[in-house]
């Protein structure tokens, strides 16, 4: 049984993600701790990159804080490796495939099996394209997530039969980054999906009020929220822990 | 062969949200290609709008000035807009329109292909959108007025290296936000499939062209055709009906900037490992942990970090031959040809013609050289004035 799909049996999930190494590691790692202690189901950590196209300004702006800081691939498995021993709470990586491609597929996926890691999240890895990756990790034991759009149509269905850990619902037009209102087109393709698969469907993109939460997570089984993390984190740098820790408290409670 | 492949290369490596619009212009095309009115409809537009055929012109001077093979120059340059750009962004233009498109969003980095795409929107009456590194909007900073001229909306690119690689970042991010009435209208043979295939379809007119104008002229096929890469749009069109025929040498010339073994160049052929980005599995200028390098040249068409997965497969199967030439050698060939036979080139395709020069007097009298003149460099005169650190203001 996949621990993901676990973090999704006690009633639903509250997601968080964060841009690894912004504004440092240490940071990163003390988040991870303190979110998972606010009641986050599962916590997904960015690998930066350079040129991120499903993301918005402010995660683009995470990622280039992070790198410019010095993050690399290996210090976030190193830090990943200690931190997922301290806590229960499934870690994902999330980033894109060039990181992964020329780091080498095979040696990735081990070492985030080796480090803890339950799932990877790629979004610029389409269904088509998911062989890239799919196979190695089946082998490792890694949830390889994958994703639906509004504009998925009959693609959602194909996509959610074959979907692992949980499916990440992208709940409108656009990159990530927080939106003042979210339409429920994404609510009639969970109604499609749920007839063919019991996977768990979490509601991601543009989350940042526990309204939204509460509204998102009454059609599906629990919300994503990063771009409104990462801004908090963007505002108060290293000293952002607090402040994070409260507004994770406050999302979680709207998730019913 | 998997659909969208070049060997290994290609493929659609796109966020979810993208995938329908691609299959709906996957599909579209498919159609469209084989359809004798759209056929027709475009032949008219290359004709009596593009000014096409485009010559195939002997440089009688520049031929007995090097003092070996025989130089032809395609000249792309005096198509409408001054660049082979007009060739794909009619095609798709008119694909989008057929496809029920109101409006067409570019990247851009030179500004050629920005201002192809919003003469075509001009033309079909479709709204336009580009997007266009700052940095390139301040070296190309006329094309930019002329985009607006012919009614586009210009949006600078602030984040990253705020160049062409950044444009098509932003432009992928738009599509994103509006698909249903938004064509993108890819400006290279890159991006994920179909665009690569579209693209070079769209282009492969170049070397129809310079075939049937060297078999009229010379009766025989030329022995190297040389062209600049950037994505790779004009090179696939001037290479594309070469291929099979293996005594035409196929070279692509690449930009240098300061030099391969500077940090400064965009030599993706000779720098690059295989990668994942921008939609295609190809070649790219990349650190070891898979971030996208910065890359640097004079030529704001030419810096882009990767390469189209159609040359990264020519390039693996020795098809097509990649060379590099630096800023210094492409501004010399820039005022060569401008002073040997009178006509200026656009900056990047001044790298194809560096090449030619060293190129041409290693081969017999009695080989044939032809050139891709991509595009005109009225564009760039303000910017090698300034290398020549003359200050002129556009
Ligand atoms: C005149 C000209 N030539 C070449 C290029 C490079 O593009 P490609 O390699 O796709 O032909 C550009 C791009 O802006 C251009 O304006």
């Amino acid at each position: 049984m996949s621990r993901i799909k676990d973090a999704f049996s006690d009633g639903k999930a509250f997601v968080t993600f964060i841009t690894g190494g912004d504004p440092d590691i240490e940071t990163t790692e003390r988040l991870i701790l303190a979110m998972a202690e606010e009641g986050a189901s599962l916590i997904e950590i960015g690998i930066p990159f350079s040129d991120p196209v499903a993301e918005g300004p402010v995660i683009q702006a995470a990622d280039e804080r992070a790198l410019a800081a010095g993050c690399t691939t290996d210090k976030l498995l190193d830090m990943v490796k200690s931190v997922s021993q301290r806590t229960d709470v499934p870690l994902l990586f999330m980033t894109y495939l060039n990181p992964i491609f020329t780091y080498g597929r095979e040696k990735f996926i081990k070492r985030c099996a080796e480090c803890g890691i339950a799932g990877i999240i790629v979004p610029d890895m389409p269904f088509e394209e998911k062989g890239e990756l799919s196979g190695l990790c089946e082998e490792n034991g890694v949830d390889l997530i994958s994703m639906i759009a509004p504009t998925s149509d009959s693609r959602a269905v194909m996509i959610a039969r074959e979907a692992r850990g949980f499916l990440y619902c992208v709940s409108s037009l656009g990159v990530t980054g927080m939106r003042s209102e979210i339409g429920m087109e994404i609510g009639r393709l969970l109604v499609k999906v749920r007839e063919v698969t019991d996977i768990p469907c979490a509601i991601g993109f543009g989350i940042s009020t526990p309204e939204q939460a509460a509204k998102m997570s009454a059609i599906s089984d629990g919300v994503i929220v990063g771009s409104a993390i990462v801004n908090i984190v963007a505002e108060h740098g290293k000293d952002c822990e607090p402040y994070v820790r409260e507004y994770v408290r406050s999302m979680k409670s709207a998730v019913k | 062969m998997r659909k969208g492949r070049f060997g290994e290369y290609g493929g659609q490596y796109i966020p979810e949200i993208l995938m329908s619009a691609v299959q709906e212009l996957e599909d579209a095309y498919e159609y469209y290609k084989n359809d004798p009115q759209f056929n027709k409809e475009l032949d008219g537009l290359l004709r009596n709008y593009a000014g096409r055929p485009s010559l195939l012109y002997f440089a009688r001077k520049m031929t007995l000035d090097l003092g070996g093979a025989k130089i032809y120059l395609k000249r792309e340059d005096l198509n409408h807009t001054g660049s082979h750009k007009i060739n794909n962004v009619l095609g798709q233009a008119l694909l989008a329109r057929k496809m029920g498109k109101t409006r067409l969003i570019a990247e851009t980095g030179a500004g050629q292909h920005g201002v192809a795409t919003a003469t075509a929107a001009a033309l079909m009456n479709m709204e336009c959108e580009i997007f266009m590194g700052k940095e390139d909007t301040e070296r190309q900073a006329l094309n930019v007025f002329r985009m607006e001229l012919l009614g586009a909306k210009v949006h600078p690119v602030t984040s990253g290296t705020m160049t062409l690689k950044d444009a098509v970042n932003e432009t992928l991010r738009e599509w994103t936000r509006r698909i249903s009435d938004t064509h993108y209208a890819m400006g290279s043979v890159m991006g994920p499939h179909p665009f690569p295939t579209i693209v070079r379809d769209f282009q492969k007119i170049i070397s129809k062209e310079i075939k049937e104008q060297m078999l009229e002229a010379e009766g025989r096929l030329p022995d190297a055709v040389i062209a600049c890469v950037g994505g790779g749009s004009n090179a696939m069109g001037a290479f594309y009906e070469f291929i099979n025929d293996s005594s035409v040498r196929l070279i692509g010339c690449e930009a240098a900037g300061l030099g391969v073994d500077n940090p400064k160049n965009a030599a993706t052929i000779a720098n690059g490992t295989v990668g994942i980005f921008h939609g295609m599995k190809s070649l790219f200028c990349q650190d070891e942990y898979g971030q996208i390098a910065p890359v640097y040249s004079i030529s704001a068409g030419l810096d882009y970090p990767g390469i189209g997965p159609e040359h990264a497969q020519l390039f693996e199967t020795g098809r097509a031959q990649y060379v590099p030439v630096t800023d210094s050698e492409a501004v010399e060939a820039f005022e060569y040809l401008s002073k040997t036979e009178g006509i200026i080139p656009a900056i990047e395709s001044a790298h194809a013609v560096a090449y030619a020069r060293k190129l041409a007097p290693q081969m017999g009298r009695d080989k044939i050289i032809v050139v891709n003149i991509s595009g005109r460099g009225d564009k760039d005169v303000a910017a090698i004035a300034r290398y020549r650190g003359v200050d002129i203001h556009e």
